[in-house]
């Protein structure tokens, strides 16, 4: 039994299921991100844990108390929402302590809880004023500061940077990030935003139509991803996912794979288990960043394969250089240093890092290696 | 504000504005009319009307027709003035405007922020009911008010009055409050608060502007409404505008013109006065669903 615990939970509206059999369990502390494409039922079942919506099957409980038919109130949770959803008619100190005086908190501890929270926060020269007179990022702080007053055990934040500037949403990624390492408290958060996810998360379930695709930590994710939704969805740019053939030459499987000109290359499989797959058709899924240069490739490496392509287009990004190629009929884009020295429409040889490549069954599209 | 009516305007010439001016002008004085005779009428003796004219301004001023429109008049068989039934009208419509107005608004509330099975059905026949004409509903709610033993009451006219007026209130709530974030009312649940707390702390607080235009709608329709009043009141229980109707149709003695301007006047009075002191809003409260701030 976890700290908070989905289990087997189903969402309904009406005849049509939006959320199919969802099973997560975390530990106190954690920070779980669900993320995935819009529409594919975070906010939902965001809104199932906090008591917003019902649930149609199923368990959630949190500290081992089932909380299904249990009032949001009651559930000691607190949420931030996207919009931020501050009280239009009260200032930021009433926005703050609101919750608790609903909980019939005494003043005198009201006023203390809420002079913490805003020194915590940096807003306490914002006390006095109406939401409608901050801006985007004093409003994040503020809707944050409504949820850390209430002390609840667990943080539910549904999307709460995606109303900020891109720079602001880099810095307040960062503050959440410290204000969990400080507080230690246990959050579950949405975003559609797989950046966020890596950086924030201890844990991520990848979300796609209603199911779980994947529930691990970040590094799982990325470098063993359950299936080709999961590995092009997280990272960017996404996985390379190419067509290959398993072909096992003097023992050791390799991914046969069509270059620019239609010739083959043969990459060695470095670990897992490929058995059953020589002669078969597999979906090969490369990283962008493990495909370099010689001299930039990972020397901890044990199996760096090399194979020389025609490079179609080249995009400096200032700190790297992407390289489009062609290899099985597709676009592969290569994440080269910036001073890498590649031109557009001449050969160039790669070194591919086949430590972290990843086989997809072309069928299920579900992970065969490693 | 002032730079945008500017840059928006389209540019015409000195001489056109001019002339738009001069023709809205004329237009106004048109308009106003009707309030100068009246105005004019009601502060002269009556001889200097049946003199002939009614356009001058009096050469004896007096409020004697005032004093007597509201004090001593005749209206019916009792010499009274209108008076007692301008207090009939307040209170008939101040407790009809406050309970349509915030039926109107919990229902608003109900139907945006408590959906349900059929909820849009029901809005529809709330609405319904504002098309319905005055004339059908007359005997069935004689009827209703017999049985309920408030007939020739004020309280009978006060529910006549809500339950027609509901239809409206309801309409003007629930547009406003639909465009009201629902994560508000989603965040207070989570914050503790209940049904009503959520309505009084965090919607009605909001709720200004739609607010005005309701009672101005509610205030005027109810003060002004002559069928209902002359139907269902009582003879203790008549509002304003069925007085004025037996003042200014009492069959004997001379017709005194300059009183019966006087209580005309009297009877448009509260009304003008709630469009002088929320007229702005109205017309704010109107837009403020259409346009989002
Ligand atoms: N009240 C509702 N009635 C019917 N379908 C809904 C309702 N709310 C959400 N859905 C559907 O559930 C799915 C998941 O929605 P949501 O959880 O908001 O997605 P996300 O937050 O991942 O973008 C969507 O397909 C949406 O259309
Ligand atoms: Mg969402």
């Amino acid at each position: 039994m976890g700290f908070l615990d989905i289990d087997n939970t189903t969402k309904s509206y009406g005849a049509v299921e939006v959320l199919h059999n969802v099973d997560i369990s975390i530990e106190e502390g954690e920070f779980l991100v669900l993320v995935g494409p819009s529409g594919c039922g975070k906010s939902t079942l965001l809104n199932m844990i906090a008591g917003l919506e019902e649930i149609s099957s199923g368990e959630i409980r949190i500290k081992d108390r089932v909380m299904n038919g249990v009032h949001p109130s009651k559930r000691n949770i607190a949420m931030v929402f996207q919009s931020y959803a501050l009280y239009p008619n009260m200032t930021v100190g009433q926005n703050i302590t609101f919750g608790l005086e609903m909980h019939g908190t005494p003043k005198p501890e009201r006023e203390k809880a809420m002079k913490e929270v805003a020194s915590l926060l940096q807003i306490e020269q914002l006390l006095d004023r109406k939401p409608g007179a901050l801006s985007g990022g004093q409003r994040q702080r503020v809707a944050m500061g409504r949820a850390l007053v209430r002390d609840p055990d667990v943080f539910l934040f549904d999307e709460p940077l995606s109303n900020l500037d891109a720079k602001l949403r880099v810095d307040m990624r960062t503050e959440i990030k410290k204000l969990h390492q400080k507080l230690g408290t246990t959050i579950v958060y949405v975003t559609h935003d797989q950046i966020e996810a890596m950086t924030l998360s201890t844990r991520i379930a990848v979300m796609n139509g209603g199911y779980v695709q994947q529930l691990g930590t970040p590094q799982d994710i990325y470098d063993t991803p359950a299936n080709i939704f999961v590995a092009t969805f997280m990272g960017s740019p996404a996985m390379n996912v190419v067509p290959a053939r398993v072909a096992v030459e003097n023992g050791k499987p390799m991914a046969r794979v069509a270059l620019h000109d239609g010739t083959e290359t043969a990459l060695p499989f470095s670990q897992g288990n490929m058995e059953g797959w020589d002669g078969k058709d597999i979906l090969l899924g490369i990283r962008p960043e493990t495909i370099t240069d010689e001299d930039a490739a990972d020397r901890k490496s044990s199996n760096i394969a090399h194979m020389t392509n025609r490079i179609v287009v080249t995009e400096p990004a200032g700190s790297d250089t992407f390289v489009t190629m062609t290899m099985g009929g597709k676009d592969v884009i290569a994440r080269m240093r910036s001073d890498a020295e590649v031109h557009p429409g001449a050969d160039f040889t790669f070194a591919v890092n086949m430590e972290k490549a990843v086989a997809f069954d072309p069928a299920t599209e579900a992970r065969i290696a490693p | 504000m002032a730079h945008a009516t500017q840059d928006t305007a389209i540019r015409t010439g000195r001489a056109v504005r001019m002339l738009i001016y001069l023709v809205l002008i004329l237009f106004a004085l048109f308009y106003m009319l009707p309030l100068y005779v009246m105005l004019v009428n009601s502060v002269k003796p009556l001889e200097e009307i049946t003199g002939g004219g009614m356009m001058n301004l009096p050469q004896l001023w007096t409020l004697e027709p005032w004093a007597k429109a509201w004090s001593s008049a005749q209206i019916g068989v009792e010499p009274t003035g209108l008076s007692p039934y301008f207090w009939n009208s307040i209170k008939m419509v101040v407790p009809a405007v406050a309970i349509s107005t915030i039926l109107g608004a919990l229902n608003g509330y109900v139907l945006t922020k408590w959906r349900f099975r059929g909820d849009t059905i029901l809005f529809g026949l709330m609405l319904f009911a504002c098309f319905i004409p005055f004339q059908i509903v007359l005997i069935p709610m004689a009827r209703m008010l017999g049985l309920m033993g408030l007939a020739g009451t004020t309280w009978g006219l006060v529910l006549v009055h809500v339950v027609y007026g509901i239809g409206f209130t309801t309409l003007y709530f629930r547009n406003y409050y639909a465009v009201f974030p629902t994560e508000l009312v989603r965040a207070a649940q989570i914050d503790g608060a209940g049904f009503f707390q959520i309505f009084w702390r965090i919607l009605l607080p909001s709720s200004g502007p739609i607010a005005v235009v309701s009672i101005i709608w509610q205030f005027t329709n109810i003060w002004n409404d002559f069928l209902f009043g002359a139907s269902f009141a009582g003879a203790d229980s008549q509002p304003m505008t069925v007085a004025l109707n037996n003042l200014v149709q009492a069959s004997h003695g001379v017709k005194e013109y300059n009183v019966h301007f006087a209580g005309a006047i009297l009877a448009a009075l509260p009304t003008l006065l709630v469009y002088i002191v929320a007229g702005r809003y109205f017309v704010r409260g109107l837009m403020a669903g259409s346009v989002k701030g």
